[in-house]
């Protein structure tokens, strides 16, 4: 584990993580937390952790965000807070 | 002093998870749209994740999987790998994630199709709107 990439990586994440829950466009919250997923598979990829990375990078970032966008296309893409 | 300053820093991964969960939580609480709930629930589910998978790293230690014998003592040291049974029970979590997220989903487009909004507060107020017709027209 080299610890500098940590730490820039979790400072990322946890930005990420603050403008995903602040955006009020729906669909830009959806490619957004694909973001989010795909960061938390190279904070572990770093720890080491390398068959939880590939399964949370096909299925975390993946298949949620297809599963996200496809809900927001069926509802609406607003949110007022 | 020292000794706190150490302590504080040297757990950062620890504060990181604090920090994705305290997230977490508001955006359960305090967000008013469906789908930013979901994604709060998500979010606190990686953060536990990422707390597991930190307690199963340490420092110098390769991937979990076994090509060098130690060179000192032409042996298998457990001290250069790093800890695979969190990473197994962290698979399930995983996959257990997608299946909720997908439930999650499915049930907040179920309520779209009912009241034509995604925000919880109009949702209540046309609940509570349907109760008063139905309790009026009961005592008629």
């Amino acid at each position: 584990m080299i610890w500098q990439i940590d730490v820039i990586i979790l400072v990322m994440v946890i930005i990420i993580a603050i403008g995903v829950i602040s955006i009020k466009n729906l669909l830009s919250v959806g490619i957004l937390f694909g973001a989010y997923s795909f960061m938390m598979c190279l904070l572990w990829a770093i720890m080491g952790a390398v068959d939880v990375a590939f399964t949370e990078a096909s299925v975390g970032a993946g298949v949620s965000t297809v599963f996200l966008i496809a809900a927001i296309f069926r509802t609406s893409r607003g949110s007022k807070d | 002093m020292d000794n706190y300053l150490f302590f504080i820093v040297s757990k950062f991964n620890y504060w990181g998870v604090m920090i994705l969960i305290m997230i977490g939580i508001y955006a359960i609480i305090s967000k008013q749209n469906l789908i930013k709930k979901i994604i709060g629930m998500n979010i606190f589910q990686t953060a536990i994740i990422l707390f597991y998978i930190s307690i199963g790293s340490k420092k110098n230690a390769s991937i979990p999987i076994l090509h060098h014998l130690n060179e000192h003592t032409q042996k298998i040291n457990p001290d250069d790998f790093v800890n695979p049974l969190p990473h197994v029970l962290m698979l399930t979590a995983i996959v257990v994630s997608v299946a909720t997220l997908g439930v999650a989903l499915s049930l907040a487009i179920k309520i779209y199709q009912q009241f034509g909004t995604l925000e919880e507060n109009i949702i209540n107020n046309k609940i509570a709107a349907d109760n008063n017709r139905q309790s009026v027209i009961d005592r008629l």
